[in-house]
């Protein structure tokens, strides 16, 4: 198994993919745990080109999984190059079948989602996780080391693919608040 | 000297608290527990307080609620009598589309088990109805209340997750 990304690049999902409309909740797609997918099929590999081209048009965006283009799939992908709050960066990169198979450093933190846009919500996350996925297009066994900001992007997108949304981990009663700046 | 439970609600505007407030000190009312909190434009003020007597309390209030502008009740309360039955601290999200009786329907489920709510919100955002509620449940009921929520929140087109919370206990 490699780790990190083992040299994965962007060009491994070939042309680049199209933006997609992005479903919000109550949408039930959201709700519905994704499947497990082969990471060298090309529809996932289309997916996975989908999924980053759809995030970079999106302002903001640092992650984005299937079920929030209406797929329910094991795929998303994640960029937090330049963010702030990130510390480990490893560009742009999309993961299929991926699991937390390490969690540790729990700390609450404020998420929003495209998928939710008018609310924000605190969620205790893992400030460091080590997460084992497929690489869409190679289909390469990767174990993923991440912390911080991209630890919780990794998070966040791994729970879409198991049908959960940020609402359904917030720290509590008064935890939800009315988005006030939308990026 | 009496409890009171007093609840103020109007259309926010600044101010409202701190006209309340001064009311209440200049009676010498001692503010204990209180929520105030703004609920799609209108400011909404749940307090306990110590000291004057309920009329005392409501003329004070009524020159603010004169206008039509705010809604002030006041009741004597008896105090607090024991602790309540200890249970477990739970959280539940509910969320899904906005329909009537979801909020009914799940918390049935969880007063049927014996829990009790100590802290909920909502908020509805678009189409999105959010429902979390912070509750202690019987010690060991955990499964059986999110199996039977899981089945109720089927019935709504909603999704429901029970969780332990975390006691962070120094």
């Amino acid at each position: 198994m490699k780790d990190q990304l083992g040299g994965w690049t962007l060009e491994a999902l070939g042309e680049p993919g199209d933006v997609l409309p992005v479903v919000t909740a109550p949408d039930a797609v959201l709700s519905r745990a994704g499947a497990e997918v082969d990471p060298t099929d090309p529809k996932v590999i289309r997916l996975a080109a989908d999924l980053i081209a759809t995030m970079r048009v999106s302002p903001g965006c640092v992650g984005l999984a299937a079920p929030q283009v209406g797929v329910p799939a094991q795929v998303f992908c994640v960029d937090v190059v330049g963010h702030p709050k990130a510390a480990t960066v490893h560009g742009t990169f999309a993961l299929c079948n991926a699991k937390v198979v390490e969690a540790s450093r729990w700390r609450p933190g404020r998420e929003g989602c495209m998928s939710v846009p008018d609310l924000t919500g605190d969620v205790k996350r893992a400030g460091r996780v080590v997460v084992e996925a497929v690489l869409p297009g190679t289909g390469a066994s990767v174990r993923l080391t991440a912390d911080a900001f991209e630890a919780r992007a990794l998070q966040h997108e791994i729970d879409h693919c198991s049908g959960l949304l940020f609402l359904d981990r917030v720290a509590g009663a008064h935890a939800v608040y009315q988005r006030k700046v939308y990026l | 000297m009496s409890e009171l439970a007093i609840t103020v609600i109007g259309h926010d505007r600044p101010g409202i608290v701190a006209d309340v407030a001064e009311a209440l000190a200049k009676l010498g009312a001692n503010l204990t527990d209180s929520t105030m909190t703004r609920l799609r434009g209108h400011f909404a003020m749940t307090l306990i307080c110590n000291g004057p007597a309920a009329p005392d309390v409501e003329a004070a209030l009524e020159p603010l609620a004169a206008g039509g502008q705010l809604l002030a009740t006041v009741r004597e309360v008896r105090p607090e009598t024991g602790a309540a039955p200890a249970g477990e601290p739970h959280l539940m999200s509910v969320h899904g589309a906005d329909r009537l009786g979801i909020v009914a329907a799940v918390t049935r489920v969880l007063a049927e088990a014996g829990g009790n709510i100590t802290d909920l919100t909502t908020r509805l955002a678009g189409p999105l109805y959010v429902l979390i509620a912070e509750v202690d449940l019987p010690p060991g009921s955990t499964e059986a209340v999110s199996a039977r929520l899981n089945e109720v929140g089927a019935g709504l087109d909603v999704d429901v997750t029970l969780r332990p919370a975390e006691t962070d206990l120094l």
